[in-house]
């Protein structure tokens, strides 16, 4: 018996790990989510910004984490159109690109927001450790056109926005170092605030800048987009995602317990 | 002559960069914008260089008939077919979006969620606490992975009511505390060693990223 457990066929656990998120996911469960402080912070910077102010966000992320990170892009962007705070999208990674374009015009449609107006569109340059240090110059020396190739010159919004010193907060959503990048590169160098949103497997990384107050919020991957919609009340993927995940946790937790115990009852018997 | 001129280029330019970094004169700060500017333009140059190596690398597979060197022709078929529509069109061109919206994202997200079950069965079979250390990392993860997820506030509200969310603020506490101080030691190490790799390579002691052999 013992024996048979510890040589379990992998393709049972295959099986498991997949009911253990079509289950949940075919009945809808929802389970209520605890507001983690980082998350907590970062929002009540954004609430706190008055209408008018400008948040730029970086969609560095390719599609493998957009299903971590899409929602809490969705859940930001919203709370900042509900606000009024202009928002200017842009990405490091060429494979953010059009995944950036999509988010900001999903998200406008839903809130009414206008182009131009309430947000722009920068797309990607190469280089992103010169497009960091060169928006701290001009943002039109990186990116002299937006992702429509419409001058930045000829966009309402654009008039006032110079450089970081007309941006009130950088959110980072990344599923790599671009978070680094832009603590090492603007917050230390142009005192850029900066809040982040990553990958739940990027988390650990993130604290010592948290600590220091160089990150002013932190979203834990889907669990941060979860905490975001309920901070905004507005539960979607986020939230409905992290029910699902809960089994699939729960699942993992089930498995290392239960491959100890025979581990200990062969190692028991061995000797 | 082909590694003076280099070496040359890096030790002026490090020292310039590493001195107009630290000085606000407005001089100092003009000279360090132009030269981020350059690099700028340098930057593409890098994806020229990606694209020649990535198809020399597939084309020594297909020569040799390394194994599963058949893969390479789909490496040449990706590229060949999203450079044909981004080129000539542009990456906002409907053909070219659609490839990457139906092609590339589902395979990506697909090959990220295979993880899932990789690790899975990883867990089950390798996680074992063997040692000490082991044993610590085993209740860590144990506690992080239930904290991250709602159903564990939950069950411990439901089981032992004297004591709300447990799991989730145990999980905080770990981030905060050993797994901070942790990732604190890494990154100071890791600066240490960036600061004096830097250093070597601008005095030219480090000569590695030149290249070739030694003396060419």
């Amino acid at each position: 018996m013992i024996e048979k457990l510890m040589n379990i066929d992998r393709r049972i656990i295959f099986i498991l790990v997949a009911l253990a998120v079509i289950i949940p996911s075919l009945l809808e469960v929802n389970f209520p989510i605890t507001i983690s402080q980082p998350t907590r912070s970062a929002y009540d910077y954004i609430e706190a910004l008055p209408p008018g102010s400008t948040l730029m966000i970086g969609f560095n992320y390719g599609p493998s984490s957009f299903a971590e990170l899409h929602p809490m892009a969705k859940a930001v962007i919203y709370h900042c159109f509900q606000k009024k705070i202009q928002v200017i999208g842009m990405t490091l990674l060429a494979e953010g690109a059009t995944l950036g374009d999509e988010m900001l015009k999903d998200v406008a449609a839903e809130a009414g927001a206008v182009y131009g107006e309430n947000y722009v569109y920068l797309g990607f340059r190469p280089g992103a450790t010169q497009v960091l240090l060169g928006m701290g110059t001009a943002i039109d020396s990186v990116f002299e056109a937006d992702y429509a190739e419409t001058p930045l010159a000829e966009i309402p919004m654009m008039a006032d926005i110079k450089n970081y010193g007309q941006i009130d907060l950088v959110l980072d959503l990344a599923s790599g170092s671009s978070t680094e990048w832009w603590i090492t590169y603007t917050n230390t160098r142009y005192n850029q605030q900066i809040a982040a949103g990553v990958t739940g497997v990027i988390v650990s990384q993130m604290y010592p800048y948290l600590q220091t107050g160089q990150l002013i919020g932190l979203m834990p991957g889907l669990l941060g987009a979860a905490e975001y919609e309920k901070l905004i009340d507005r539960p979607a993927k986020g939230t409905e995602g992290m029910s699902i995940q809960s089994f699939a946790h729960l699942l993992v937790v089930g498995l290392v317990i239960l491959g100890n115990i025979t581990f200990f009852i062969q190692r028991r018997q061995a000797e | 002559m082909r590694r003076q001129v280099p070496l040359v280029l890096c030790f002026a330019f490090g020292i310039v960069m590493a001195l107009t970094e630290f000085s606000p004169h407005r001089w100092s700060k003009s000279i360090n914008e132009e030269v981020i500017d350059w690099a700028l333009v340098i930057g593409p140059f890098a994806l020229v260089l990606a694209i020649a190596t990535l198809v020399q690398t597939h084309w020594a597979r297909i020569r040799r008939r390394s194994e599963y060197w058949q893969y390479s022709f789909l490496v040449f078929i990706g590229m060949i077919v999203m450079l044909a529509f981004g080129i000539p069109f542009g990456q906002k061109n409907p053909a070219f979006t659609w490839l990457f919206r139906h092609v590339q994202v589902p395979m990506d997200a697909t090959m990220f969620s295979l993880l899932a079950f990789f690790i899975a069965s990883a867990a089950y079979r390798a996680f074992r606490a063997r040692t000490l250390e082991a044993s610590l990392l085993l209740g860590a993860a144990v506690i992080v992975m239930i904290g991250n997820v709602p159903i564990g506030d939950v069950i411990w509200n439901a089981v032992m009511p004297f004591r709300d969310n447990l799991p989730s603020d145990a999980r905080q506490w770990i981030l905060d505390n050993p797994n901070l101080s942790a990732r604190r030691g890494i990154i100071l190490g890791i600066s240490l060693g960036v600061i004096s790799q830097s250093i070597r390579i601008i005095l030219g002691i480090e000569r590695s990223y030149l290249g070739g052999v030694e003396g060419d």
